[in-house]
């Protein structure tokens, strides 16, 4: 039953027990977004949010090409980033909903998680934040001679900063196993992004010589054929590698986001490509999982979801009175 | 312990070569970066050999100030201990939001799982006419960062100690060296360590406590000497670090001398001074029956030597303003 895939980069054939973990992972994202969106709508998660639905296939695909001892930096839109990397849903719910059993203690909440034990070293409520960060992990991962390689994920926005610029460049001077992974939704908050942007955001990274690639952000195996070979490039001690996943975000950018900028259209073709959609096409293509299959799965992760938010909403609170200290 | 030359004293730069390279010596997860640090050795000369002697552990960096701090904060995070150099505290403005919003938030926001082992080295201060953009003191926008320690020694031997205590620190460190001392020669430390965040008395007195920092701390000590031929007995504070801030050390002095002075070379307005001042005041007024500042006036740091002469506080004002504050008679303030 278990066709394979045309993978070329090392560790990208799977079989279709995998195949099939990927799909629950973007779909454990998807309705964990969902479930995130309802309980900020409840008004049990506070201030404000960044939703990865639509872009799934980026962070599964890469971050299944990971490999124990790499490290990940997300941003703000880092839920997606944390559960493709296996941070616990349940902590990371818990974090949202501002409790003491969150992935911080309440004290990050939804854009600052750190989850040291997953390889996860933050989440950047800064944008470019990420960039510099994967950067001096990769420093450290090169000193200590470990072969792992450390990964930023950012936007399509971020490659104006500064931090984009100075850090890739001294990457590549540096020859840092660092692996860029640009998820370019089309618009930096509500601005297409060709309106702010000089020539095309793969020109930057070329340009100093830095392997480049670009993918359709999708389609989770696409994503995880090119992000094996771009770490592969990392883990080599070649330098760093530059993955550009093309991909379109399904709901606003923040909480209040009515969405004017869309183009007319433009999100009803990219939700025919919505990666869910595209999973479940290929698994059913390449490897003979019957569609209700896939949708156990679906129910099965929206069971765990109603857990996982019932635990958390009767998880306690933390105690402004054992609040922590300034210094180690 | 850091190498004396034949008269038992080290230069200010030597010291805090000499630190840099014990601790690289003692730990090897310390690393060196900066603009023209390694082969060149530093636009101060304060790192000449430090790459000879550790490789590639000490890094010429692109003019990056922002992935510095950065690649510091990605590095400590993940396991080194990186020092980093700003050429001159001014450019720290481009580094600001790794050190401010990375390193310093680190450790709390992350609930405490892991801490951010890293020194930023910086040349700040003026008086050699560098101009608006090359003397600055930042030390007021640093201080106000919860999670970052920030330390400016007066004196070689503590710049050794205070340096090797930041290298080994488990927080992110400021470490602010004044341009105006890298060639003073002061006696060698005689501890490998100092603790961040206690202020130190240098000099006994009874009539008026003197507080600053760096090369304040010097301007105050040749001021006590002054005016104690002029028969007041003048306590010299030297704050050595500006966060944590050791509040009971002034407090104390100042319950037993009833007066103090803080000096600043930095404006008065948002000042590191003036907000201790605030804090002696509010805990300590019953001690005080004097209390003022000397900073720098409100306008951008000036080029030509006697504007800049006039911009900064030295020991002739603090004199002259303890001198006439106390009650002295002008003669007698003058040793006429
Ligand atoms: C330094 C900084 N500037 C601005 C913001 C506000 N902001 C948050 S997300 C965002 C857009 C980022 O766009 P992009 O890089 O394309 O990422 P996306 O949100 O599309 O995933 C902006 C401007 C910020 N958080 N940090
Ligand atoms: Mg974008």
């Amino acid at each position: 039953m278990a066709e394979k895939t045309q993978a070329t980069a090392p560790g990208a054939e799977i079989d279709a027990v995998e195949a099939r973990d990927l799909y629950r992972r973007m779909r454990l994202i998807r309705t964990f977004e969902d479930t995130v969106q309802q309980q900020f709508q409840k008004g049990n998660v506070h201030g404000t949010t960044h939703l990865y639905s639509g872009q799934e296939a980026s962070g599964v695909g890469v971050c299944s090409m990971l490999r124990e001892g790499d490290k990940v930096a997300g941003t703000y839109r880092g839920h997606g980033h944390s559960i493709a990397l296996g941070v616990d849903p349940q902590k990371l719910m818990d974090e949202m909903l501002g409790r003491v059993t969150g992935a911080c203690g309440g004290r990050a909440g939804s854009m600052n998680v750190v989850d040291v034990a997953s390889g996860l070293i933050g989440c950047f409520g800064i944008v470019g934040g990420s960039i510099g960060a994967a950067t001096g992990a990769a420093l450290a991962e090169k000193l200590r001679g470990t072969g792992n390689v450390a990964v930023a994920f950012f936007g399509d926005g971020t490659s104006n900063q500064a931090y984009f610029h100075e850090s890739l460049n001294w990457a590549q001077v540096e020859k840092l196993p660092v692996v860029f992974v640009c998820e370019n939704n089309l618009y930096m908050e509500f601005t297409p992004i060709e309106d702010v942007t000089a020539g095309a955001i793969g020109s930057r990274p070329q340009a100093m010589g830095i392997d480049y690639r670009q993918v359709d952000g999708n389609d989770v195996f696409a994503v995880r054929e090119a992000a094996g070979e771009a770490i592969e490039h990392a883990r080599s001690g070649a330098g760093p590698a530059f993955l550009e996943t093309m991909t379109y975000r399904f709901v606003g950018h923040s909480r209040s986001d009515p969405g004017k900028y869309r183009k007319p259209g433009e999100m009803d073709e990219w939700k025919k490509r919505d990666p869910l959609i595209l999973g479940r096409r290929a698994l059913e293509e390449r490897y003979g999982i019957e569609a209700e299959r896939l949708d156990e799965i679906d129910a099965e992760v929206a069971k765990q979801l109603e857990e996982i938010v019932e635990r958390g909403l009767a998880a306690p609170f933390p105690d402004p009175g054992s609040d922590g200290k300034e210094f180690k | 312990m850091a190498q004396a030359n034949d008269q038992g004293t080290i230069e200010y730069r030597v010291a805090v070569r000499e630190a840099i390279g014990d601790e690289m010596e003692r730990d090897p997860s310390v690393v060196f970066f900066g603009e023209d640090v390694a082969i060149a050795g530093g636009v101060f000369a304060v790192t000449p050999g430090l790459h000879e002697r550790f490789g590639e552990r000490v890094i010429d960096t692109p003019i990056s100030e922002l992935a510095m701090s950065a690649g510091a904060f990605g590095a400590a995070v993940n396991g080194l201990r990186p020092i980093f150099e700003i050429m001159f505290a001014d450019f720290l403005l481009l580094s600001m939001d790794s050190l401010v919003n990375q390193a310093a938030k680190y450790w709390y926001v992350s609930n405490e799982q892991g801490s951010c082992p890293l020194v930023v080295r910086s040349a700040m201060g003026a008086g050699g006419n560098f101009g608006a953009m090359h003397s600055q003191s930042p030390v007021p926008w640093l201080q106000g960062v919860p999670g970052l320690k920030v330390v400016a020694p007066a004196t070689a031997g503590d710049a050794y100690a205070l340096l090797r205590a930041a290298i080994r620190d488990d927080n992110p460190v400021a470490f602010l060296e004044h341009k105006r001392l890298y060639s003073v020669k002061d006696p060698v430390s005689p501890v490998d360590t100092l603790p961040l965040g206690e202020a130190a008395v240098v000099r006994e007195g009874t009539d008026v406590t003197l507080v600053s920092i760096s090369k304040g701390v010097r301007d105050c000590l040749r001021a006590a000497d002054e005016l104690a031929e002029k028969g007041v007995s003048a306590e010299v504070v030297d704050l050595r670090s500006l966060r944590p801030l050791d509040t009971e050390t002034v407090l104390r002095s100042v319950a037993k001398t009833n007066r103090v002075v803080m000096v600043e070379e930095g404006p008065l307005i948002g000042g590191w001074a003036a907000n201790l001042l605030g804090i002696v005041a509010a805990e300590g007024l019953h001690d005080l029956d004097d209390a003022w500042l000397i900073a720098c006036p409100e306008t951008p740091i000036p080029y030509s030597p006697t504007l800049e002469d006039a911009f900064l506080p030295n020991e002739g004002r603090i004199v002259g303003e303890v001198s006439s504050r106390l009650g002295l008679a002008a003669e007698i303030a003058t040793g006429a």
